[in-house]
C-alpha cells in the first residue's frame, strides 16, 4: 500500500487519482438522494454542462501553468457570446456563417491585449487581466446601449451546444473533447508545450535556453480569450440568447477546477488529465448541491469547504525544511 | 553623496507618486465640480472613499509578504451583514455590536492564515475558498437586504466634524495609527515585508514564518470588518451581495497596485494603497462633472487602471540587462 502511494506521488498523477476518486465519491453521496444521478441520462447532462466549464478552464490552465492568471474570464466571455449573435444580426446571412469565427476572434484579440500586458509590458496578469474584464465590460456597455444588437444565438450555435450526435452524445462534450485533445498535443508533443512548462518553472533559465518566453506567454493568453470566447459562444447556443454578466459563475469553478485537477497555482506544473477530473469534480459538486434541499448559505458553505477540504488531503505544499 | 532624507525619500517614492495622481486628479475634480470645494461635497467624497481605502489597506497586508487575499471583500460584506444586527439598540449594546463584528472579521482572518500556514495552500486558492464560504454566512445572516444600525453613531462617524474636516478621514486616520503603523514598526510587520522579498532567506535567518503569516491575515480581516462596518454606518443597511464583495476584493488590488505595493511582495505601504484607493475613487467620480454619457463609463474606468497599472512599464526602458526582464 505505502509502495503504492510512493510511486503515485512520484509520478505526479496523485491529484488525479485523488481527484477521480473524489469525483466516485461525490456520485455515491448524490445517488443518495436520487437514483437518478447514475443514470447515464444524468450523466451525460452533467458532461455537456461540464463541457462549458471544461472550454474555459483549459485557457485558465495554461495560463496557470505559465504562473499567471487569468481574470478576465468573465466578461470575455460575455464578449464571445455578445459578438457572435451581434454578427449575425449585423451582416445577415454572411453573418450567421461567420458568427462563431467572429465571437471567437473577438477573445482572441482580447487575449492579445493581455498577453501584450503581460509579456511585453511586464504587468503582473492578476492586475493587468483585471484591467482587461473591465475593458470588456465597458465594450459590451458601450455596444449594447447605443444600438441594441441581436442577441439571439444562431441555429449553428444552438446545435454546437444543446445537439446530440450518435449514441446520443451531446456534442458540447464533443467540442470540449477536440478542445481538449489539442491542447494535449500541445502541451506533450509540441516545442511551445514543453515551452509553457518551462517558463512556468523559471522563466529566466527558460530565456537562456533560447526560448522566446515572451511569446509563449502571449500565446497562450490568446489561447486563452479565445478559449473563453469559445465557452461564451456554446453558452449563447445553450441558454438560447447571448446576456450581460454569462460569464460570471465561470471565473472561480474555473481557476478551482484547474488547482484540484493538481495542476500547480505557481506554474510549472499540472495535467490536463487533472483538469478533465477537477471540471467533472466542479460540476458534480454544483450539482449536488443544487438538487440537495437546503438553503442558498449551506450551499454556499458547503462549496468553499469542500474545495479546501479536498485541497488539504492532496493538494499540500512542500514544508520550508524539505 | 547621497544623504539619508534621499533614501528616505526614494524608498516612499512609490507612495508620493500615489499621493500625488491623487491631488491632480481631485484638484481637476473640485475645479469641474458646479459646487466645488465645500463641506458636503467633501464629506461625500471621503465617505465613499474612506470604505475602499481601508479595505485597501487590508489586501495590502498580504501583498507584503508575497501572497494574496481574495475574500476582503466577502469579509467586508460578512461584517456589514453582522453589524446590520450587532449595531444596534443603546450605545452600550452598539459598542459591544462593534467588538463583536471587528473580532469577528479578525477571526476570518485568522482562519485564511491559519489554512494558508497550516495547511500549506497557495494563498490565491485559500482566500478564493473561504471568500465562498464567509459569503454563504452573510447569505445566512442576511437573506434579503435590511437591518438597521445605531443612528448617533452613524451620524457622527459619517458626518462632519467641527471646523468642516469629514468625520470619516479621522476614522482614517485613527486606523492608519491604531493598526498600519504599529503593525509596521513591529518585528512582525519588517518580518512580513522580509518574507515578500525572499521566503527562503527569512526561514533561514530564524524569523517565525507562519505566526507573521497568520498576525498579516488575522490584522487584514480585522481592517476589512472595520471597513464593513462603516459601510453599514454609510448606508443604515446589511446586503449579502456577491457583487459588492468582488468590485471591493477587485478595486482593492487595483488600489493596492496604483498605491505602489509591488504585487510579488516585499516592497510597499498601506499609505500608498489610500491614496490608490482615493485616486480610484476619484476617477469614478470625474465623469460625473465632466458630464460623461453614463454609457462610456465602465470604459473609461477600465481604460485608465490598465493605463495607471501600465505606467511602471517605463522602468523597462532603462534595463541595464534584458535578464532582468524574467524572474
Amino acid at each position: 500500500m505505502t509502495a503504492l502511494t510512493l510511486r503515485l506521488r512520484n509520478s505526479g498523477h496523485l491529484p488525479v487519482v485523488a481527484g477521480a476518486l473524489c469525483t466516485l465519491g461525490l456520485l455515491l453521496i448524490g445517488s443518495l438522494y436520487s437514483k437518478n444521478f447514475l443514470s447515464s441520462d444524468y450523466l451525460l447532462l452533467q458532461l455537456q454542462i461540464a463541457s462549458f466549464l471544461g472550454v474555459v478552464a483549459t485557457g485558465a490552465m495554461l495560463v496557470i501553468l505559465l504562473g499567471g492568471i487569468d481574470l478576465s474570464v468573465p466578461w470575455v466571455v460575455t464578449v464571445g457570446g455578445m459578438m457572435s449573435t451581434a454578427a449575425a444580426g449585423w451582416w445577415g446571412g454572411v453573418g450567421e456563417a461567420v458568427a462563431i469565427p467572429f465571437g471567437i476572434a473577438c477573445g482572441a484579440a482580447l487575449g492579445l491585449v493581455n498577453g501584450i500586458g503581460v509579456a511585453y509590458l511586464r504587468v503582473p496578469s492578476m492586475i493587468f487581466t483585471l484591467g482587461i474584464n473591465a475593458v470588456a465590460q465597458g465594450l459590451i456597455v458601450l455596444q449594447t446601449g447605443g444600438f441594441a444588437p441581436q442577441d439571439r444565438a444562431t441555429p449553428a450555435m444552438h446545435l454546437i451546444a444543446t445537439g446530440r450526435s450518435a449514441f446520443g452524445v451531446p456534442n458540447a462534450l464533443l467540442v470540449w473533447a477536440a478542445v481538449g485533445a489539442g491542447t494535449l498535443f500541445l502541451l506533450h508533443r509540441t516545442t511551445l508545450g514543453r515551452s509553457i512548462y518551462a517558463v512556468g518553472n523559471r522563466e529566466r533559465a527558460a530565456y537562456l535556453s533560447g526560448v522566446d518566453t515572451r511569446r509563449v506567454t502571449l500565446l497562450c493568453f490568446v489561447i486563452a480569450g479565445a478559449c473563453s470566447a469559445a465557452a461564451g459562444v456554446l453558452l449563447t447556443g445553450y441558454s438560447t440568447k447571448a446576456y450581460q454578466a454569462m460569464g460570471d459563475a465561470y471565473q472561480l469553478p474555473a481557476i478551482a477546477a484547474v488547482v484540484l485537477g493538481g495542476t500547480n497555482i505557481l506554474g510549472g506544473r499540472g495535467s490536463y488529465l487533472g483538469t478533465i477530473v477537477g471540471v467533472v469534480m466542479i460540476t458534480l459538486l454544483q450539482s449536488i448541491l443544487s438538487v440537495m434541499q437546503i438553503p442558498e448559505m449551506g450551499r454556499q458553505v458547503t462549496y468553499g469547504v469542500v474545495i479546501i477540504g479536498m485541497l488539504l488531503i492532496y493538494g499540500r505544499g512542500q514544508r520550508h525544511s524539505d | 553623496m547621497p544623504t539619508d532624507a534621499y533614501f528616505h525619500l526614494r524608498e516612499h517614492r512609490a507612495t508620493c507618486a500615489a499621493a500625488a495622481l491623487f491631488v491632480l486628479l481631485f484638484a481637476v475634480y473640485i475645479a469641474k465640480h458646479q459646487v466645488g470645494w465645500t463641506v458636503p461635497v467633501l464629506t461625500t467624497a471621503s465617505n465613499k472613499a474612506v470604505l475602499l481605502a481601508i479595505v485597501a489597506m487590508a489586501q495590502t497586508l498580504p501583498v507584503l509578504t508575497g501572497g494574496i487575499d481574495l475574500s476582503v471583500g466577502m469579509v467586508f460584506v460578512l461584517a456589514n451583514c453582522l453589524a446590520s444586527h450587532l449595531v444596534v439598540g443603546t450605545p452600550m449594546e452598539a459598542a459591544f455590536g462593534v467588538v463583536v463584528v471587528l473580532a469577528a472579521g479578525a477571526l476570518c482572518g485568522f482562519v485564511n492564515g491559519a489554512i494558508i500556514v497550516y495547511g500549506r495552500l497557495q494563498p490565491i486558492i485559500t482566500t478564493l475558498a473561504t471568500g465562498i464560504v464567509y459569503f454563504g454566512f452573510s447569505l445566512g445572516l442576511r437573506p434579503v437586504p435590511g437591518g438597521d444600525v445605531q443612528a448617533g453613531l452613524a451620524d457622527a462617524l459619517t458626518g462632519t466634524l467641527p471646523g468642516g474636516i469629514p468625520a470619516m478621514l479621522v476614522v482614517l486616520l485613527a486606523v492608519v495609527g491604531l493598526v498600519w503603523l504599529p503593525y509596521r514598526r513591529s518585528v512582525l510587520g519588517r518580518a512580513a515585508l522580509a518574507i515578500g522579498s525572499s521566503e527562503a532567506a527569512t526561514y533561514m535567518s530564524g524569523v517565525a514564518i507562519g505566526r507573521t503569516k497568520i498576525v498579516t491575515y488575522t490584522v487584514a480581516g480585522l481592517l476589512a470588518a472595520i471597513g464593513g462596518l462603516l459601510l453599514t454606518f454609510v448606508t443604515f443597511s446589511g446586503e449579502a451581495s456577491a457583487a459588492i464583495g468582488g468590485v471591493y476584493t477587485l478595486n482593492s488590488i487595483a488600489a493596492v497596485v496604483i498605491g505602489g505595493t509591488v504585487l510579488s511582495g516585499g516592497a510597499g505601504s498601506a499609505i500608498g494603497s489610500i491614496f490608490g484607493a482615493f485616486a480610484l475613487r476619484t476617477i469614478g467620480d470625474l465623469l460625473f462633472v465632466f458630464d460623461l454619457e453614463p454609457l462610456w463609463q465602465p470604459l473609461f474606468q477600465g481604460v485608465i487602471l490598465l493605463v495607471a497599472v501600465s505606467v511602471g512599464s517605463l522602468r523597462l526602458l532603462k534595463l541595464d540587462n534584458r535578464l532582468d526582464l524574467f524572474r
